[in-house]
């Protein structure tokens, strides 16, 4: 599944993240899935939402900005219309993972945690995906690919930005 | 009409290798033909280079194809797939006879890939939740003294005996307790864990269940990596249905027992592996890992007695409940008792699941069931026991796979991932991404690991640039001494395992002219 698209992640309101976070406020440690949540829904955690948690889940805002910080998951901006993540650790380093994300990066014009020009790719490094009898492994979204190939790199690139263009 | 049934698994390698495109075009497929199928998405056998495994149900019993690609289907179709005919040259025969299958001894895994993971018929159908029948009718200790006849140890990587574990949880006062699993899963290598939760969910709800009940709580938690979403989709619906069937809830099957489970999400840092960091994670801080004592078996999640276990140790325990823990133990050698999941990955022609006793030696693995590199060149070194293992050379391959033997040159069973590496490796480059992956994964908690590290990759460059190489070996051992001495927690005190490995055993990659710029990249 595409993750919201720059048109809905920008769109936010203070009340939508209200909203959000009133439905997880109750839980028992409920910092991590509602910081999940806002991900989930809005692309990334927006920096002016960080008040708006801190009052609700009555921690300061130095304390929030610490926990979005100290996960590599979450980010403060918004991503890219799809985010590539290549897995970088040692089983898919035996089977060639430094070479691919070599070609990643060269192909897409992009260092990790950045993103695309075109704002469709946000590149992200992974260190394990599960599939290491069978790397090296990437992940698109929610979706999970291995034995990558750079040629099964620059096929699936196209796919991306082919949707795109359909989209439009 | 006669209906066909087709199992085509839905696990996260599979998928990743096109499950679904080859499920939607063998049911495109017999449409076309007037054939009724019954495609069956069941887990994966693990045995992952045959993925995606198709298999065909036959009289004889169920046969096999694989590794099985979407342009394959057709062909194989035009051979009989539909009428289990063994005439393509992907076919494999009785899945039960793969030999890779057929020599294991399969007590935790013995149902992934044969059902389909989320069917509660299917679970019970091969004794699911008897162990929990069993425990609801025995008091809490003789379910603790039932792990403790299964001699079972902590199978996350530290390998601490679980009953102990559950003695001390179960001897607090009554009150709040949790059960806490652990499902970080991050070393590389290792996806037995992933495995179990999207294979054959309903036994890790069963042994979280029995742990309640042995400790006397009544509120579970997995800790689930990010990384993981087909694991988190299937658990998730798993636990629903449990709690439809009055498995999970506040009445587990009329008892009048409670147990409650919920899955949280991880968000990408290694060091929430660690119970401590997983707890802080878990209450909704920064992973900081914790000073110990006070245990969590005393004071863990919210300050209440918790059980922080391991999936795979958790998913031992229905069958320790179901068969008695001396049947468990009358498997593996010395110390190390039962079985143990080794996951063998990286450059293997045969990568997957291997559930065997202990006591198997690393060659025979590598060899009778991984068959050698998957680039066919000669094998140089293979890394036990996650990114904080050492990397073992050939002299280390023959001594049996236990705790105590391992540990006595040094290496690490830890959670059985086995990564082997080909001639091609540099490893200057394994010993820089052990130090480069503790400078990015640490909690920063304490200065020997957070400095350290970020010296360790410094040094390293510098060894391998050629600049007073002689000199920054002398630094990079002291360093690493430093590391192991003055950590708070095993992410600094072992980082530097996998880099003396490379210095002791490998120091010929250590040395300015192995020197590359396709060295590991910063990220
Ligand atoms: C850096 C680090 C990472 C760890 N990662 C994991 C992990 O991903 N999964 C796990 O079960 N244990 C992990 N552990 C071990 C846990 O701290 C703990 O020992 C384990 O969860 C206890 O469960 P067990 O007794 O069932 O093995 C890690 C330990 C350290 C130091
Ligand atoms: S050794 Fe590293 S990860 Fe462990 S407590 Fe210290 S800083 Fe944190
Ligand atoms: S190491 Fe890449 S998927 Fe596990």
């Amino acid at each position: 599944m595409p993750h919201a698209s720059p048109q809905t992640a920008g769109a936010w309101t203070p009340a939508q993240i209200q909203d959000v976070i009133d439905a997880h406020k109750s839980m028992p440690g409920a910092m991590l899935p509602t910081l999940h949540a806002i991900q989930d829904r809005f692309g990334h955690i927006p920096e002016a939402a960080i008040p708006i948690i801190a009052e609700s889940l009555r921690h300061t805002r130095a304390d929030v900005h610490g926990i979005i910080s100290f996960y590599h998951h979450f980010r403060t901006r918004p991503p890219g219309r799809n985010v590539v993540q290549v897995c970088r650790a040692e089983a898919c380093q035996a089977r060639g993972c430094r070479q691919l994300e070599s070609h990643v990066k060269a192909a897409l014009g992009v260092d990790y945690h950045h993103t695309t020009n075109d704002g469709e790719i946000t590149l992200e490094p992974v260190y394990c995906l599960g599939n290491c009898a069978c790397g090296p492994t990437m992940r698109v979204n929610d979706d999970i690919y291995g034995r990558m190939t750079t040629a099964k790199f620059d096929r699936l690139a196209e796919g991306l930005t082919a949707t795109v263009v359909e989209v439009k | 009409m006669m209906t066909t049934t087709l199992y085509v698994p839905r696990d996260t390698t599979a998928l990743a290798l096109g499950a679904d495109t080859v499920a939607a075009r063998l049911e495109r497929a017999a449409r076309q033909r007037a054939i009724d199928l019954r495609i069956v998405r069941n887990g994966s056998r693990g045995l992952c280079w045959l993925e995606p495994l198709v298999e065909v149900e036959t009289p004889e019993g169920r046969v096999a194809f694989g590794p099985v690609e979407p342009e394959d289907v057709d062909a194989l179709i035009e051979a009989g797939l539909f009428e289990g005919r063994q005439d393509h040259p992907l076919s494999l025969g009785l899945t039960e006879s793969i030999p890779y299958l057929k020599a294991q001894q399969r007590l935790t895994f013995s149902r992934i890939g044969i059902t389909d993971p989320v069917s509660l018929e299917d679970y019970t159908a091969l004794r699911g939740f008897e162990g929990l029948r069993n425990a609801l009718a025995f008091d809490s200790q003789t379910i603790i003294d039932e792990v403790k006849a299964s001699g079972l140890r902590g199978r996350g990587g530290a390998a601490f005996p679980t009953a102990i574990k559950w003695q001390t949880v179960h001897d607090q006062p009554q009150g709040q307790k949790y059960i806490v699993c652990n499902a970080d899963e991050g070393d590389s290598g290792t996806f037995a864990d992933r495995l179990v939760m999207e294979c054959d969910p309903y036994l890790l709800i069963e042994g979280m269940a029995i742990a309640g009940l042995a400790v006397g709580a009544t509120q579970g938690y997995v800790y689930l990596r990010s990384e993981y979403p087909v694991a988190h989709a299937i658990f998730e619906e798993a636990i629903s249905r449990a709690y439809r069937a009055d498995y999970l809830g506040d009445d587990i099957l009329g008892s009048g027992r409670a147990f409650h489970l919920e899955v949280r999400l991880g968000a990408g840092a290694y060091i929430c592996g660690e119970e401590t960091s997983l707890l802080e994670s878990l209450e909704g801080k920064r992973g900081l890992v914790r000073a110990k004592p006070p245990l969590p078996a005393i004071e863990g999640l919210f300050g209440r007695p918790t059980v922080v276990n391991n999936v795979l140790s958790l998913a031992a325990v229905p069958f320790i409940l179901d068969h008695g823990g001396r049947t468990y133990a009358d498997y593996g050698m010395g110390k190390s008792r039962g079985t143990l999941a080794l996951q063998l990955a990286g450059n293997v022609e045969r990568g997957g699941l291997v559930e065997l006793a202990f006591g198997v030696t690393l060659r025979e693995l590598m060899e009778n069931f991984g068959g050698g590199t998957s680039s066919g060149r000669p094998l140089k070194a293979v890394q036990v026991g996650g990114p904080l293992g050492a990397y073992l050379p050939e002299s280390q391959w023959d001594s049996p796979i236990d705790y105590e033997g391992f540990a006595a040159f040094g290496g690490v069973v830890g959670h059985g991932g086995v990564v082997m590496f080909d001639d091609s490796a540099d490893m200057g480059d394994q010993a820089r991404f052990a130090m480069e992956f503790c400078s990015v994964e640490s909690c920063g908690k304490c200065t020997p690991c957070r400095i350290g590290a970020v010296r360790g990759v410094e040094v390293i460059d510098r060894i391998r640039a050629g600049e007073r190489a002689e000199e920054n070996l002398v630094l990079l051992a002291d360093l690493c001494e430093t590391m192991v001495d003055g950590s708070l927690c095993a992410m600094g005190g072992m980082t530097p395992f996998p880099v003396q490995s490379v210095m002791k055993h490998f120091p010929d990659d250590l040395t300015p002219r192995q020197a590359r710029t396709a060295g590991g990249t910063p990220c």
